[in-house]
């Protein structure tokens, strides 16, 4: 099932994510994607993460369809001008790509490249909508007609964690009304902020028009939480969570935060227009089955890759 | 005196932001304006100089970055092209919890200034307007004669926040 069926089902979707690696080996999606095979209706495949060169989200996304889970393609408008940007648009309506996700990116000051031009010739919600014209009125941000459309599903993000807090919902709200159908979130540890600004969402008619997925992802060692507390811009990790990793054993803290994600997925699965949740697990993909089915959310059913590709 | 073509860097403005809606009434686009802007437009000396006064002023006003398409009466006269993503629909997300910016963490991100400043002035709702990728042949222009010649009048639109349609429909007159 893919995640436009499970969008339409009204079934909890899942998603997760897949990094590409740092060179020309297939195997790594490969390997990534069988491990999440079956379990996930769609894997993001990232787009230069964090400013650091990989493989391509295009060519990634292209690896994880061939191994049998179907990717939403990031693209982020760091690297690319309004050109090179609906280029690969069009390129991942081409090769049957059935979901994008629009970001704006990280800043190349934090990458392996910091010497970079940083490009943001559009912003994320410019390019939701450039999106959205492309492929529900065949036109160009230049208003030329193109050819076949493409037909994924347009993707966007928000960090309801981030200040300033009372526009986080009304700026969902802004990509929404560019066109965007679903959105995935930052990391959620705090499910009481997340849950307001679910409400605020309500409030506004964003979840009538958007799927919500919630963020969510273990922190399995104090070091990851010190690097996501100081080290990755717009995350949150409130004291609580600090407290219950820090009073458990050293050969616990693992354990522990697998537990406070289980129990993150089934608190935000209860909040009202929660359309399912993004589980990012970096480098632990492994664990992603476990921690789904010990939150009690099922295989997915077989994934058909036929029918995916162009909207006509 | 030449652009700021430095990288962009959040900028705080010298100018409180009623001042700014005081004064942008006194700038209105009315034909008067239209036809001292149709006059600049044909005496090339008249544009340099009144873009390099319009340049001075905002650059020490706003941080000016003179994009020639000026968003400042949508976002509480606070510079948007002034983000280091230079981002013009809102802020990204990476802010601090303290408000700082990602890129420049000892400076206040520019979103946060300017949701604070154009609230504060009971101009909240401009915010979720939704504004249009920028026209890059306009930079150097000055966004005054532009304004003034009606060359702006979709450069935001109103966000079908509650009506959802994705329809977009110019705001018109501001």
């Amino acid at each position: 099932m893919s995640l436009r069926e499970a969008f339409d089902a009204g079934r909890f979707a899942v998603t997760a994510e897949i990094g590409p690696p740092r060179g020309a080996d297939p195997e790594a999606i490969t390997r990534k994607a069988e491990l999440l095979r079956g379990w996930v209706d769609a894997a993001n495949v990232t787009d230069n993460q964090g400013a650091h060169v990989r493989m391509s989200s295009l060519a990634g996304s292209v690896l994880a369809m061939r191994a049998g889970v179907e990717p939403v393609m990031q693209l982020t408008c760091r690297d690319r001008n309004r050109i090179a940007l609906q280029s690969d648009l069009i390129s991942a309506g081409a090769v049957g790509i059935p979901n994008v996700l629009l970001l704006s990116g990280d800043h190349p000051r934090f990458g392996d490249h910091p010497d970079a031009a940083p490009v943001f010739d559009l912003d994320s919600t410019q390019l939701v909508r450039t999106a959205r014209t492309l492929r529900d009125e065949g036109v160009l941000a230049s208003g030329r007609e193109i050819g076949t459309r493409p037909g994924w599903l347009v993707g966007a993000v928000e960090n309801p964690f981030a200040p300033p807090r009372s526009f986080r919902a009304r700026r969902l709200a802004k990509k929404v009304a560019a066109g965007a159908e679903f959105a995935q979130t930052q990391y959620v540890f705090d499910v009481e902020v997340f849950a307001a600004w679910m409400a605020r969402l309500r409030d506004l008619g964003v979840t009538e028009g958007c799927k919500v997925l919630a963020g969510v992802g273990p922190i399995r060692s104090l070091r990851v939480m010190e690097f996501l507390r100081s080290g990755v811009p717009g995350i949150h990790v409130p004291d609580e969570v600090e407290r219950r990793l820090r009073g458990v054993p050293a050969d616990r803290v693992a354990d522990e935060g697998v537990t406070m994600c289980v129990e993150t997925i089934q608190r935000v699965a209860a909040i009202p227009g929660v359309a399912g949740v993004h589980v990012m697990a970096f480098g632990y993909e492994r664990g992603v089955p476990g921690i789904l089915e010990r939150a009690g959310i099922t295989p997915r059913p077989a994934v058909s890759m036929e029918g995916l590709g162009h909207a006509g | 005196m030449t652009t700021n073509d430095s990288w962009p860097r959040p900028f705080r403005p010298r100018l409180g932001a009623r001042l700014g809606y005081l004064l942008h009434a006194g700038l209105a686009k009315n034909r008067l304006y239209a036809r001292l802007a149709t006059w600049l437009e044909r005496r090339p000396r008249a544009y340099r100089a009144f873009t390099a006064a319009e340049r001075v002023t905002k650059q020490e006003l706003f941080g000016c970055r003179m994009c020639g398409q000026c968003a400042l009466p949508a976002t509480g006269y606070t510079c948007p092209m002034t983000c280091p993503k230079q981002l013009r629909n809102g802020p990204c997300g990476g802010v601090s919890p303290t408000g700082a910016c990602e890129v420049h963490p000892e400076l206040t991100c520019v979103w946060v200034v300017a949701i604070e400043r154009a609230e504060a002035a009971g101009h909240g709702a401009d915010l979720d307007m939704l504004h249009r990728p920028i026209d890059h042949r306009m930079r150097d222009q000055s966004s005054w004669v532009n304004y003034w010649q009606g060359r702006d009048d979709d450069l935001w639109t109103a966000t079908p926040l509650a009506g959802r349609e994705l329809g977009l429909t110019p705001v018109g007159e501001r």
